[in-house]
């Protein structure tokens, strides 16, 4: 009776010393879902899924307080791909939300800019450049298309344009059999 | 001694076609007015145009230069004057516009002086011929456009064992190469040489197919002729042996692994007509201007033609003479592997092998009609010549699922179309796995804008921080001031006071002093 309990509290003893070794050895910062979430939206920090950032979003979706359809940018890939990495059924896109999101990036017309620096606050990515009274443009290969910067311009100068195609980052179509009706 | 021959898995025999063009010799055309010159003739970065508008250029002059370590420059055809720098359709499956440079001609065509011709080659180190190689804008002519320095380039501690030169051109309709080999085997087996002292390569062997007698017995008359080392071996005629690894297979038993290239098993192939640009890059100093190409099909005078650069496939046309109301398409490359041009504006480039016209009457190669539901027959997995699974990488490909498909190898397909010949479904496998392809790279690239975007927001981030606490250290900073001056001011507010206090008491003593001093003598009296 008494070696029994000696030898079972040794035990406890000695795989409870494991165990608080290994918690503190072993620590993961952080939630790594988060990051895993993070690693497949498609970084543009729109804010279009209501939350500040792609970040957010995704701390959002591991705490089960948001849905994973409600990146426009990433479209249906990234909700499938959400799907997957957190096994629940893919749910389907909302009405505005396009299945395949045409990628566009912002323009300034110069003409028309007054350098107030207000789109340069605005830009989460720091992809616009200028200062105060001095005209700005757009750096094209940063920017990721989140239109931030459209609703503080005070006289409507930037407008979205899509990427331009080019014979880099031309992609060959999805085949498509046209059927003819025989009368 | 004669060579045993290796059979790789798959192809498929068809008819070749070739009697149309490869009949009559090597045609000149007469020089167009306007030549369009695109910065992007070959696989790598476009190269940068190094002329300005207005600027007069001279025949073989570079007027752009390659950008990059893949990168090939451009060069005048012709001498003219240089009237545009804009984008213009290039000969591309998307029919996009690309930048050009457009020499209008002066009708001289005289040459530049920057010819250095050299007899023997082994003036120069291996090295010096890679960067003259370089400098002539030579990339392979066999229709990929890989600049051709890079493939001439051996490792320090690689051997080059055999040195190939393709001469098999199995694709229907071509027949460019067959009549290079014919009327210029001595210029292909120089500019062999050539590739053989860069390379060091201990043996040259020059594959032909079965079907161009004529060619194999030029080359092997030009070899006795020029007295050097060189096989010349017939290969069966079967599609697509002229693909590299097919050749390499067929004369080494050699399988190239996926993701390797064939000089870490020893082996480089080159085409023929690279070997001829080679000859003539280091031998007459001439840069790459010009290529023979190809017209076949609906056309009134089928052949081969040799065109400077830039010449448009309508002024080419216009000269063979074709029926416009007849024609169907017009395809650039041969008909397994070549694309249709939407429109006929389009400049004439290193890679432009070959210009099929089609109509109703000629024979098509693969079926047009509507594509059935596939049976899972097989077919295609027995044609495949790289052992691939196709009608696997057809369902992936389909229903998008492209992990699946790099799984089964996507990526090791050579887009030969032998699976699209034999379906008997008529599915166009071959567009399914370059929708397929092109779709993951651009996956990857969206990929590496999103981890870019994401480290200039955390940085932004960061930097928002980091300047809010600046601002509030800065706040704090000037507080402490603020106090350290007030506590300055209390001590000598403190010193007033007290200085004030001593007044006053002094003057109080003062006043009881006096009032003592004036009740004195009261008291007294």
């Amino acid at each position: 009776m008494l070696s029994a309990i000696i030898v079972l509290t040794l035990l406890a003893t000695v795989f409870g010393l494991i165990l608080g070794f290994a918690a503190i050895r072993f620590k993961v910062e952080g939630d790594p879902i988060v990051d895993q979430i993070d690693s497949l939206l498609p970084q543009t920090q729109c804010g279009q899924c209501t939350y500040p950032g792609c970040r957010p979003y995704a701390q959002a979706i591991a705490n089960a307080e948001a849905n994973i359809n409600q990146c426009p940018p990433g479209g249906e890939t990234t909700m499938l791909a959400l799907a997957d990495l957190l096994g629940v059924d893919p749910l389907p896109l909302g009405a505005e939300h396009q299945a395949e999101p045409e990628a566009t990036v912002a323009f300034i017309i110069e003409d028309t800019c007054i350098g107030c620096t207000l789109c340069i606050q605005a830009c989460p990515v720091d992809a616009i450049l200028g200062a105060a009274k001095q005209m700005h443009t757009v750096i094209e290969s940063e920017c990721t298309g989140c239109e931030l910067c459209i609703p503080p311009c005070p006289v409507d100068c930037i407008i979205m344009q899509p990427v331009k195609q080019e014979t880099r980052n031309w992609k060959w179509p999805y085949p498509v059999q046209t059927l003819e009706l025989r009368k | 001694m004669i060579r045993q021959l290796f059979r790789y898995k798959g192809g498929v025999k068809l008819s070749d076609h070739k009697q149309e063009s490869s009949s009559q010799p090597i045609q000149k055309v007469t020089l167009p007015k306007r030549l369009i010159l695109p910065l992007q003739q070959h696989i790598g970065a476009p190269a940068s145009a190094i002329v300005s508008v207005g600027e007069r250029v001279l025949k073989g002059q570079m007027i752009a230069k390659s950008d990059g370590h893949i990168s090939a420059p451009v060069h005048a055809s012709t001498s003219g004057r240089v009237v545009e720098i804009t984008d213009f359709a290039i000969p591309h499956p998307s029919g996009l516009k690309a930048p050009c440079i457009v020499i209008e001609s002066d009708g001289n065509d005289a040459w530049c002086d920057h010819r250095k011709p050299v007899d023997d080659c082994h003036h120069y180190t291996p090295e010096q011929i890679r960067e003259h190689i370089r400098h002539a804008g030579v990339v392979g002519l066999g229709g990929a456009g890989f600049p051709s320095f890079l493939k001439l380039t051996v490792g320090s501690e690689r051997v080059v064992e055999t040195l190939i030169l393709n001469g098999a051109e199995c694709e229907p309709f071509i027949s460019c190469d067959d009549r290079l080999m014919r009327e210029r085997a001595e210029e292909i087996i120089k500019g062999l040489m050539v590739m053989q002292h860069a390379l060091v390569a201990k043996a040259c062997v020059i594959g032909v197919e079965e079907n161009k007698p004529e060619a194999a017995a030029a080359l092997r008359s030009a070899i006795s002729a020029l007295a050097v080392e060189v096989e010349v071996v017939e290969v069966p005629t079967l599609y697509p042996t002229g693909g590299e690894k097919q050749l390499i297979k067929i004369l080494t038993n050699k399988e190239i692994p996926p993701k390797t290239l064939p000089i870490e098993k020893r082996v480089v192939v080159h085409n023929v007509g690279t070997a001829a640009a080679v000859y003539r890059a280091i031998c007459l100093g001439e840069p790459l201007i010009s290529r023979v190409i190809t017209i076949a099909g609906a056309v009134k005078k089928p052949g081969n033609y040799e065109i400077p650069f830039g010449i448009s496939a309508a002024q080419l046309l216009e000269q063979v003479g074709i029926e416009e109301e007849s024609v169907e398409r017009i395809i650039h490359g041969g008909p397994m592997m070549g694309f249709a041009l939407n429109t006929l504006d389009v400049p004439l480039i290193k890679t432009s092998n070959c210009l099929l016209v089609t109509d109703p009457n000629t024979v098509p190669l693969r079926n047009k009609q509507l594509a059935l539901a596939c049976i899972r027959c097989g077919s295609c997995a027995d044609v495949c010549p790289i052992n691939l699974l196709p009608q696997q990488l057809y369902w992936h490909s389909r229903a998008k699922d492209f992990d699946k498909a790099q799984d089964y190898n996507l990526f090791d397909c050579i887009e030969c179309g032998c699976c699209d010949y034999v379906c008997p479904s008529q599915i166009p496998l071959v567009q399914y796995f370059r929708f397929a392809k092109t779709s993951i790279w651009q996956a990857e690239q969206d990929k590496k804008q999103a981890e870019l975007a994401k480290e200039r927001h955390e940085f932004r981030q960061f930097r928002i921080e980091r300047e809010k606490a600046e601002k509030k250290a800065r706040h704090k900073a000037k507080a402490a001031k603020v106090a350290a001056k007030n506590v300055g001011a209390d001590d000598k507010k403190k010193a007033i006071e007290e200085a004030m206090a001593r007044v006053k008491a002094k003057k109080q003593q003062q006043e009881a002093n006096v009032s003592a001093s004036k009740t004195e003598p009261g008291d007294n009296t």
